[in-house]
């Protein structure tokens, strides 16, 4: 029996890709923009919105293009749910900044432009994190805060589809998915 | 060594008789330095002499026996005070009595069995050692030399490749393939990952080879795992229909065979784990066993075969592969 010195190196035979796939768009489109802030109300019941603009491709959102107007408390809500629905590591949102709802300084307060900015920044990188998690589009509080208008607090907490790790077919077997806090 | 030594104390030495001939390879010590040792196989006799060397000469040493043993032993890092001998042969050398000069005995402990392969682990350690003792009343002279025993097996009959898609509903969906189950540790890892779906947005893909050393029994279980190598096989975002190549070769890394359930005590397993790490530095990963295995070394091989080997490597060509036949007719001509 000829044992070969050297070893049989070549790479294993594959099917070659469809033209439309290789130049095709890819199916893993979703960008969301957190900008145009706006002060909402008078005197000492003001607070600050933000335009949330998703544009997407991903199949599981309803809506390819959709927009919204969130607030800070909207953004913690979604975080407070998200971490007790489902089994994700939450990443970290943009300080709450009490201070800066004390009175007596010498700036803006909340409404300080570089603190906007900062902040709208922030929230920016939240929940495009956020967004494309796997796990966390199952939630139906996710698509509540992207996709309608206003958020229902009232709302019965929910999956938007079956869980992902449960096996539709057998011909699959799931991945573990881990979140690396950063 | 004795501080109160009133009268003879000596010196023991182990040689063994083919300490010329016999190959020696470098094995981990438990603090992680190397050194080299003997190299023995299973059913090798191992021969030799010990020397008694008188330390002050004219003096007669007065002993209970000299002796000599080959002794197999699993030590439990955590259990150290047991030692599990699995090999254990004795050879008198001198009965109780006292030598008046220096001596040298020989011994054999002939076809010796040595079923494992020798190992040093984060939690366990199993060695192969001769010692040769002088008992005396109060206090052993003793000498302990370590070797190193290597197990070897032949290609396996069945070496089927391993083949699975898997993924997360409408989210990822890849094939991956290596060409085999079980590898040996000169071996090259050929496979490939075949993208059937890519919704999410992936920066890099890793083969890692984890090492599992698993010690105890039933409630007191341990797992320690090590990753050996990382090794990074794309970088990039695929699309559908994509297919990246897998080119691992194990020879680079510190390995060893594949060791299930020694003597009831421990087990060291390996695994291929397939990584992918998205733009959010989320990872997704699917471990695969697999089995190595050591392979004896080629004993004897012409140059000019190796020679034309090589150069078939490179053209394929009529003229290399007549050179191939004409070296292998020469070598078995």
């Amino acid at each position: 029996m000829t044992d070969p010195v050297v070893a049989d190196t070549r790479r294993l035979n594959s099917k070659p890709q469809d033209l439309t796939d290789a130049y095709g768009p890819p199916s893993n489109f979703l960008e969301i923009d957190v900008y145009d802030p706006q002060i909402v109300g008078v005197g000492r019941n003001r607070y600050t919105t933000y335009e949330v603009r998703m544009r997407t491709n991903l199949p599981i959102f309803k809506l390819k293009d959709s927009c919204v107007r969130r607030r800070y408390s909207d953004f913690e809500w979604l975080k407070n749910e998200l971490e007790r629905d489902s089994k994700i590591v939450v990443p970290p949102l943009p300080g709450k900044a009490l201070k800066r709802q004390l009175p007596f300084r010498g700036d803006e307060g909340l409404f300080e432009e570089a603190f906007i900015e900062e902040r709208r920044v922030g929230l920016e990188q939240f929940i495009n994190r956020i967004a494309g998690h796997p796990l966390a589009q199952n939630e139906r509080c996710l698509h509540m805060f992207l996709q309608e208008e206003t958020i229902d607090r009232n709302y019965i907490p929910g999956k938007v589809r079956k869980n992902r790790y449960t096996c539709a077919c057998s011909m699959y077997i799931y991945f573990y998915i881990t979140l690396i806090q950063s | 060594m004795s501080f109160f030594s009133f009268g003879q104390s000596a010196e023991i030495d182990v040689v063994l008789n083919d300490a010329e001939t016999r190959k020696k390879v470098e094995h981990k010590t438990e603090d992680g330095k190397k050194d080299k040792y003997f190299l023995f196989y299973d059913g090798e006799t191992v021969s030799g002499k010990v020397n008694v060397t008188l330390k002050n000469p004219g003096k007669r040493l007065e002993h209970h026996g000299i002796k000599i043993e080959f002794v197999g032993q699993i030590e439990l890092y955590y259990d150290r005070g047991n030692h599990h001998e699995f090999v254990s042969l004795v050879k008198d050398l001198a009965r109780p009595g006292e030598i008046t000069q220096s001596q040298t005995f020989d011994f054999e402990f002939t076809h010796v069995e040595k079923p494992y392969e020798s190992y040093t682990g984060q939690n366990v350690k199993l060695r192969y050692f001769l010692r040769a003792t002088v008992i005396r009343r109060l206090n052993d002279i003793n000498k302990e030399m370590d070797i190193v025993v290597h197990t070897l097996s032949t290609y396996p009959e069945l070496n089927s490749s391993i083949k699975m898609e898997v993924g997360i509903e409408d989210c990822l969906h890849i094939e991956f393939e290596y060409n085999k189950s079980k590898y040996h540790l000169k071996d090259v890892i050929v496979g490939k990952i075949y993208f059937l779906l890519v919704r999410i947005k992936i920066k890099h893909m890793e083969i890692d080879i984890i090492k599992r050393e698993t010690t105890g029994t039933g409630p007191s279980v341990y797992h320690e795992n090590d990753t050996i190598a990382k090794y990074e096989i794309m970088d990039g975002a695929p699309v559908r229909g994509e297919s990246i190549p897998i080119r691992l070769f194990l020879a680079g890394y510190d390995l060893t065979p594949t060791m299930r359930d020694i003597n009831k005590k421990f087990s060291v397993r390996y695994y291929l784990n397939l990584v992918l790490i998205d733009e959010e530095e989320r990872r997704y990963f699917k471990q695969q066993e697999i089995t190595l295995w050591r392979k004896g070394d080629v004993v004897r091989k012409s140059m000019s075969h190796q020679a034309a080997i090589a150069s078939q490597r490179f053209e394929g060509s009529a003229a290399s592969e007549s050179a191939l036949e004409q070296a292998a007719k020469e070598e078995s001509g």
